[in-house]
C-alpha cells in the first residue's frame, strides 16, 4: 500500500474529530440535563 | 434529558456504516491506477463534502423559516445554529483531507484554487455566524440577525459548488452530481459503490450529530433564560431590602 502516512493521517484526523466532538456533545448535554430538575427536561426529538 | 430509542438506533447505524465504510474504503476497494491508494481519502472526503452542503442546507432552511412571520420559532433559530455548527466542523475536515489529499496528487498542501478558495471563505463565513450568535441581546432581534447572516453566508454555497464550472480549477469537476454524469458516473464498480456508502454513512452521522446537538441548543438556551429569570429575581430582593 503506498501513502500510508498520508491515509494514517487523512483517516486518523477525521474520525479523531468526529469522535471528540460527538462526545462533547453527549457530555455536556447530560451535563446541563442533570442540572434541571427532571419535571422540567425537554420532550424528546422534534 | 436521555436519547430516545431511534436516536440509539441512528447512532448505532451510523457506526457501523462508518466501520463498514473503513473496511470498504482501505481494504477492499482497489487502488486506483494513477492516485494509487491516495484514492482512498477521496471516500471520506466527497461524503463530508456532501454533509457539508447538507448541513448549511438545513441552516438555511432554518433561517428562512424563522425570518418567515407565519413559521417563526425559537426551534428554527436553534435548528439553523446546531446544523452550522456540524456543517463547520465538515468543512473544517473537507479542507484537511483535502489538502492531505491535494499534498498525494498534486503535490501541494494549499494552493489558491477556485474551489479551495471559496470553501476556505466558507469556513470563515460560517465561523463568523457562529460568533455572531454569541453577541448578546432580545432572543428575537438576535434569531433574525443570526437568520439574516446565516443567509448571508449561504450564498457562497451554490459559488463552491459550480467555482469547478465558472473558473478553470486544478479541482477535478463533479464526480457525482454533475448533470451528464449522474447516470452515468466517471467511476465504477466498488469504488463508485464506496463513495455512496460514505454518503451514506456520514448523513446518518450528521442526522445523530443534529439531533443531539440541536438538544442541546435547547438545554443551553433554558439554561441561558434561567440564569437571566434568576438574576432578575436577585435584583429584585435586593431593591426591596435596599441592601446591594
Amino acid at each position: 500500500m503506498t501513502h500510508v502516512g498520508y491515509l494514517i493521517a487523512g483517516y486518523g484526523a477525521t474520525f479523531a474529530v468526529l469522535a471528540s466532538y460527538s462526545a462533547w456533545i453527549v457530555g455536556k448535554k447530560r451535563a446541563l440535563a442533570r442540572e434541571l430538575p427532571s419535571e422540567e427536561r425537554e420532550p424528546r426529538w422534534p | 434529558m436521555s436519547s430516545g430509542i431511534g436516536t440509539r438506533v441512528l447512532g448505532v447505524a451510523a457506526v457501523a456504516s462508518l466501520a463498514v465504510l473503513a473496511v470498504m474504503a482501505l481494504v477492499i476497494t482497489p487502488a486506483d491506477v494513477n492516485q494509487l491508494d491516495a484514492v482512498r481519502l477521496i471516500y471520506i472526503h466527497v461524503p463530508m463534502a456532501t454533509v457539508m452542503y447538507v448541513a448549511f442546507g438545513v441552516t438555511a432552511l432554518g433561517s428562512i423559516l424563522y425570518l418567515l412571520p407565519r413559521t417563526r420559532a425559537r426551534k428554527w433559530d436553534l435548528l439553523a445554529g446546531a446544523a452550522a455548527e456540524i456543517g463547520v466542523v465538515f468543512t473544517g475536515l473537507v479542507l484537511v483531507s483535502g489538502s492531505i489529499w491535494g499534498r498525494t496528487t498534486w503535490g501541494v498542501w494549499w494552493t489558491w484554487d477556485a474551489r479551495l478558495t471559496t470553501t476556505a471563505v466558507l469556513f470563515v463565513l460560517f465561523l463568523g455566524y457562529l460568533a455572531l450568535r454569541r453577541v448578546g441581546g432580545d432572543v428575537d432581534a438576535r434569531a433574525k440577525r443570526n437568520s439574516i447572516a446565516a443567509l448571508a453566508a449561504c450564498i457562497d454555497l451554490p459559488i463552491v459548488h459550480k467555482s469547478v464550472e465558472w473558473w478553470r480549477t486544478l479541482h477535478q469537476k463533479s464526480s457525482l452530481l454533475d448533470e451528464q454524469t449522474f447516470l452515468h458516473p466517471h467511476i465504477h464498480g466498488s469504488m463508485y459503490w464506496t463513495v455512496m456508502l460514505g454518503i451514506g454513512a456520514f448523513l446518518l452521522l450528521f442526522a445523530w450529530l443534529l439531533i443531539n446537538r440541536y438538544r442541546l441548543a435547547k438545554l443551553e438556551d433554558r439554561m441561558e433564560d434561567e440564569g437571566l429569570e434568576r438574576a432578575i429575581a436577585e435584583r429584585r430582593a435586593e431593591a426591596l431590602t435596599g441592601s446591594p
